[in-house]
């Protein structure tokens, strides 16, 4: 399994053809404290660079954005009681949502670790 | 989002970064957003006390051959009974247009010679022009534009402060420990000269202290030295002033608005009722005493989405409303909107819908403020 990441500062599990997509902990240090998640349905399908959820902090409500084109399976079911997790474990528990991946080859344009560091470090 | 090099710093920016400050455009300022976190410096100004930096807004000095002379121009301009505001008193009142719209609401405390106003940073500059443009020979207007605006503001704030050594400027103000809510005056603290009123706009007991520029640090670490004393952004003091049902210019007050549309006619003196002479007097009182269309409600919202300003307000299929502030209450743990609402459907209790996205939520008329204010009265201890 390995972990990729977009310029959205959204990240990206793969594992085969099913992944699971959070916000990394830049994305929410930049958000501030999360108080709502609106999640997608599973059964959605959505859109590379497509609006998938919304992150509600106290100030703002903002998108967050399919690193990848496919259909959820499902949504965390943890962030609707405990949004919090959002801040407290962007990259593990506060996980957002596992889809299956409709084009694997979209995965191509995403970064690894070292190169999201390098872009977060440039901002 | 203006380029950050047009962004003129506040007399604290240094201080602020060092502080660890997410800073943010805000009135043509470079401004702290938070420090810690939104949440966290809510819940310590409503527990402790919280230091903001409001030197964004404009603290301007009306003088004339008298108290009385600028007291009857401000009648002019907005509608309180500034007659008979006392020295060192200060009152909440409101910039109208020629059509009783509102410009800006300010603050207006009598020091005994002359006036001092504070009016919102980001209308500043309209205000001044505005005022500029009525002002009658004898009157002057000078913006202290070197001056700071420093606000401690919670439960704790009236300790922190008479821990200060403070010297009365006059004999005939009052004793800083005597000083009550909604009063001002000025005095000295290792010889700088400091304004200060028992005021604020988080719904807390606290003080806006004037400061001059050269000064504000030296005041700001030494507010900050005491242990209940932390420093707060502006998006806990949005969040302080939504649950305090304080209502933010440019957002629940525009031109657009009346004060009695924006439910704030207490800010319309007796006198100023009976007698009228202030801009857009017919248009208000007969909203007054007849009916405004529309008026500006607390609505608490269902479950844990935050509406937002901007969102379109439902009664069934008909709109009947925007809401024009809202987001998450740290204090009540659930989200809280003000709109503007068909007066019909703006009494107490009343259900109705806000469209987020799309989705419709669940929102009743609430009694504002949202959450009782701590505001130590004349009488009460304190």
């Amino acid at each position: 399994m390995s972990r990729l990441y977009t310029q959205e500062h959204e990240w990206i599990d793969v594992a085969g053809d099913t992944a699971t997509v959070g916000i990394t902990d830049y994305a929410q240090g930049q958000l501030g404290d999360v108080v709502f998640v609106d999640l997608p349905e599973a059964g959605t399908t959505v859109a590379k660079g497509g609006e998938a959820a919304v992150v509600e902090s106290v100030k703002a409500a903002s998108d967050v954005y399919a690193p990848v084109s496919g259909t959820v399976i499902e949504a965390n079911p943890a962030l609707v009681e405990d949004p919090a997790l959002v801040n407290n474990a962007p990259e593990g528990d506060g996980w957002f949502f596992r889809l299956t991946l409709s084009d694997p080859a979209e995965l191509d344009g995403l970064m690894d670790k070292a190169a999201y560091d390098a872009f977060v470090a440039s901002l | 989002m203006a380029d950050a090099a047009d962004l003129k710093p506040l007399p604290l920016d240094g201080l602020h970064r060092r502080l660890g400050a997410r800073m943010v455009p805000f009135a043509g300022y470079a401004m702290p957003i938070q420090y810690e976190g939104i949440i966290a410096e809510h819940n310590w100004t409503r527990e402790r006390a919280g230091l903001f930096d409001v030197s964004h807004m404009g603290q301007l000095l009306v003088a004339g051959p008298g108290p009385e002379a600028v007291a009857a121009w401000l009648e002019s301009i907005a509608p309180g009974d500034f007659k008979a505001l006392l020295p060192h008193r200060v009152r909440y009142s409101l910039l109208l247009a020629d059509d009783g719209g509102i410009l800006d609401d300010l603050m207006v405390t009598n020091t005994g010679k002359s006036f001092y106003l504070v009016v919102n940073g980001a209308t500043k500059a309209a205000d001044i022009a505005h005022m500029m443009a009525r002002l009658p020979d004898g009157l002057s207007l000078h913006h202290m534009d070197d001056h700071a605006l420093l606000a401690l503001q919670g439960p704790a704030a009236v300790t922190v402060m008479r821990r200060f050594d403070l010297t009365p400027e006059t004999t005939d103000q009052p004793a800083f420990a005597d000083l009550k809510f909604m009063a001002g005056a000025r005095w000295l603290w290792n010889g700088i000269k400091l304004g200060i009123t028992r005021s604020g706009y988080t719904g807390e007991d606290g003080y806006e202290i004037s400061v001059p520029n050269a000064h504000a640090e030296t005041l700001a670490q030494a507010l900050l030295a005491h242990a209940e004393v932390k420093p707060i952004g502006l998006g806990a003091r949005d969040s302080l002033r939504l649950e305090a049902g304080l209502p933010l210019y440019g957002h629940d007050l525009t031109p657009q608005i009346t004060p009695v549309e924006a439910d704030l006619a207490f800010a319309i003196s007796k006198r100023r009722k009976a007698d009228g002479g202030f801009p857009g007097a017919q248009r208000i009182l007969d909203q007054l005493f007849n009916g405004a269309p529309r008026r500006r409600v607390g609505l608490a919202v269902a479950g844990r989405l935050p509406a937002r300003e901007g969102a379109t307000v439902w009664h069934g299929d008909v709109q009947v409303g925007i809401v024009t502030s809202g987001g998450f209450a740290p204090s009540l743990n659930a989200p809280i909107a003000m709109a503007m609402v068909e007066t019909p459907l703006a009494g107490d209790g009343t259900a109705l819908e806000i469209d987020v996205r799309g989705r419709r939520i669940a929102a009743t008329v609430v009694p504002m403020p949202f959450r009782q204010k701590n505001y130590v009265r004349e009488g009460q201890q304190g």
